[in-house]
């Protein structure tokens, strides 16, 4: 994984509550390989049908959005047309939880922020900083975010983390030594 | 006696493997449930040169890009087809039982896991796909992740997880005449937002739910995550036994008494602690459907369409209006009578028989003057539905009898709406495009899409039946 330190750029803002997935990446898309690269796909149906759409690939490395940015359906495609397209960090005040897990895997930074769009959708330009937890205005003043300390290690190091799940591998070899008879399938 | 606990608390408490400082937990997984979709987590694992932990809890099931049409013609879509060969190969290659195409198990993840006894109580189960939470019904800890998440447990059998706060949703009283499980989880979204659990993991609880059958429930926990819900759960009582019992996966034996045994200590204890709490009176849920395009946008079918001019304020006025443009509707016009184009009656949300008999009740003798498409939730369904005649009373309305699977729930097989065109539904989404580009989506439960089939609007189905 990308790791995630600094990164300075312009800004785009998307003033709207409740962006799913779906508006991110239409479904249809979902069946291509990773390989085919995401970034057309991005808000592809909301791109084409509104002219000056303010979120475009390779625009704008920051996102700041309404609240519940990534709700809805589990595909990680989202994240994949996000991070191809050149976004490494979307700002909101809340996010889908399971969005906000996938972010994480693959070096996109999302900053929970209550009213993003109203303190930050002025700014042209923001500098974060992820190892401080600041977001830098373009006047120059600063904003402190929180930041789960796993998921900062995690996006600072670029970490695989099925690697460090298996520096565990004693504890799960206890748990599952442990684990009740009928909890395993076994077809009658 | 330690201090009580939730049913949720019990299962994670469980389920830790290990916790770090920061209190990320490595939470382990008794059941991963994989699709066709899951083929990124399957290029994640073989890019890294891994191996499936362990074979036997993980499943193998074709719904997402299986057609809804004749399983004897061959797909004609290549990269579906593709899709649901991969599947196959995967499961071949790491030894998965593989519930594929020609199965007659087959059947959307969320209906044929629970119906071959897969799904159990006090479970941690897991899926690439948000509408796990279904198998939350079942007292089971159940939640949707991602490509990475799934080949992180394929690899491990584990997930790193942060702790999610609880709600609990109490439903007291009877439910109305043609009021359903959809109506139920429609008018909580309404009332909590889209937005409203998020963190969360809600526990159903009162008289109304304990009184739901096993489908019914899982209608409900499949909705939580358009809640927000990171899970939704019911505790698990003799309904649930009952259901449980005999299935092919299930547990028999000296085994099933252990295991009703350990089921039967599950349920929240009478003084734990839930973060937040909801109480809605079941005497208050009317038939509902939605207007817009987010789940919350639910009112009851005796609604009118919202006015922006009379939102709270100019981002909620945006917001409503941006909707009604989309769905083209009129603020102020009556939801009832709204013209639909064609119906859709299936999903993981409301595929199952029950489901499919509500919609069959009101189609009865009667002829759909608009197109629509039913589609079973599993094979087996289709057998019983098959059995009691119920394919019948819908071909003979002129509806379309389907094969299994997620079909225009998702539209990935290719069962699309036509741009512009306005869908009943009985799914779980109503988002721009949804259904199709341009589709416009009014989510409803089985009885509701059946009457909108039969007057060719949105139609009250108590002034049907």
């Amino acid at each position: 994984m990308t790791p995630f330190t600094t990164l300075a750029g312009p800004v785009a803002l998307l003033d709207r509550a409740n962006i799913d997935t779906d508006q991110i990446i239409p479904a249809r898309f979902l069946r291509k390989p990773r390989s085919a690269g995401y970034d057309n796909f991005l808000f592809v149906d909301l791109r084409t049908h509104e002219n000056g759409f303010p979120v475009q690939p390779h625009a704008a490395p920051i996102v700041v959005a309404g609240a519940n940015f990534g709700c809805g359906s589990s595909r990680e495609g989202a994240v994949y047309a996000l991070v191809d397209a050149g976004i490494r960090c979307v700002i909101a005040p809340s996010f889908g939880d399971i969005f906000a897990g996938n972010a994480g895997k693959n070096g996109l930074l999302t900053i929970v922020l209550p009213d993003a769009p109203a303190r930050l959708g002025h700014a042209a330009r923001l500098a974060i900083d992820l190892p401080a937890q600041t977001i830098t205005l373009p006047d120059g003043s600063t904003i402190e975010f929180e930041i789960d300390a796993f998921k900062k290690r995690c996006l600072v190091e670029g970490l695989d983390d099925i690697g460090l799940t298996l520096v565990h591998a004693a504890a799960m070899a206890a748990h599952e030594a442990a684990l009740p008879p009928w909890s395993i399938p076994r077809q009658s | 006696m330690g201090a009580p606990r939730t049913l949720f608390a019990k299962i994670w408490d469980s389920h830790v493997v290990t916790a770090r400082e920061d209190g990320t937990c490595l939470l382990w997984i008794d059941r991963h449930l994989v699709h066709e979709g899951s083929f990124h987590g399957f290029g994640m694992l073989d890019h890294a040169g891994r191996k499936v932990h362990r074979p036997d809890l993980t499943f193998a099931f074709a719904d997402h890009y299986v057609p809804s049409h004749s399983r004897r013609q061959p797909i004609a879509d290549a990269e579906a087809a593709g899709l649901v060969a991969t599947l196959a190969d995967n499961a071949r290659r790491h030894g998965l039982t593989h519930f594929g195409l020609d199965d007659p198990r087959q059947g959307i993840v969320h209906v044929t896991g629970p119906e071959q006894g897969l799904t159990l109580p006090g479970l941690t189960l897991v899926c690439g796909d948000s509408h796990t939470s279904t198998h939350g019904a079942f007292g089971a800890l159940a939640f949707g992740i991602g490509a990475s998440e799934v080949s992180h447990v394929l690899a491990t059998q584990a997930l790193w997880q942060r702790r999610p706060k609880t709600m609990r949703i109490h439903i007291d009283g009877v439910l109305s005449r043609h009021v359903a499980a959809k109506d139920v989880i429609l008018a909580i979204i309404g009332r909590i937002g889209v937005a409203g659990a998020v963190g969360h993991v809600i526990e159903y609880a009162g008289s109304t739910i304990r009184a739901l059958g096993m489908e019914a429930r899982m209608t409900i926990c499949n909705m939580s995550i358009e809640a927000g819900g990171r899970a939704g759960m019911i505790a698990p009582d003799d309904t649930t036994f009952g259901w449980i019992s005999g299935r092919p996966f299930a547990p028999s034996g000296a085994g099933w008494d252990e295991a009703v045994a350990a089921w039967r200590a599950l349920p929240s204890d009478a003084d734990a602690v839930f973060d937040r709490h909801v109480a809605i009176d079941a005497a208050d849920i009317a038939p509902t459907v939605t207007w817009g395009t987010s789940p919350e946008a639910a009112l009851p079918i005796t609604a009118r369409v919202p006015d922006p001019d009379f939102a709270g304020d100019a981002t909620s006025a945006r917001a409503i209006a941006t909707q009604l443009d989309y769905m083209g509707l009129a603020a102020n016009a009556p939801l009832e009578g709204t013209p639909i184009d064609r119906v859709f009656i299936g999903s993981c949300t409301n595929g199952r028989l029950p489901d499919l008999r509500a919609a069959a009740a009101v189609l009865k003798g009667r002829t759909a003057r608009i197109p629509g498409l039913v589609v079973p939730g599993s094979v087996e369904i289709r057998r019983e539905a098959e059995a009691e005649g119920l394919d019948r009373v819908f071909t003979d309305a002129g509806l379309i009898w389907g094969e299994p699977g997620c079909s225009m729930c998702v539209g990935m097989n290719g069962d699309l709406v036509a741009p512009g065109q306005r869908c009943a539904s009985t799914s779980n989404r109503n988002f721009v495009g949804r259904q199709g580009p341009g589709a416009r989506t009014h989510l409803m439960s089985p009885a509701m899409a059946a009457a909108a089939a039969v007057t060719g609007t949105l139609t009250d189905v108590r002034k049907l039946a």
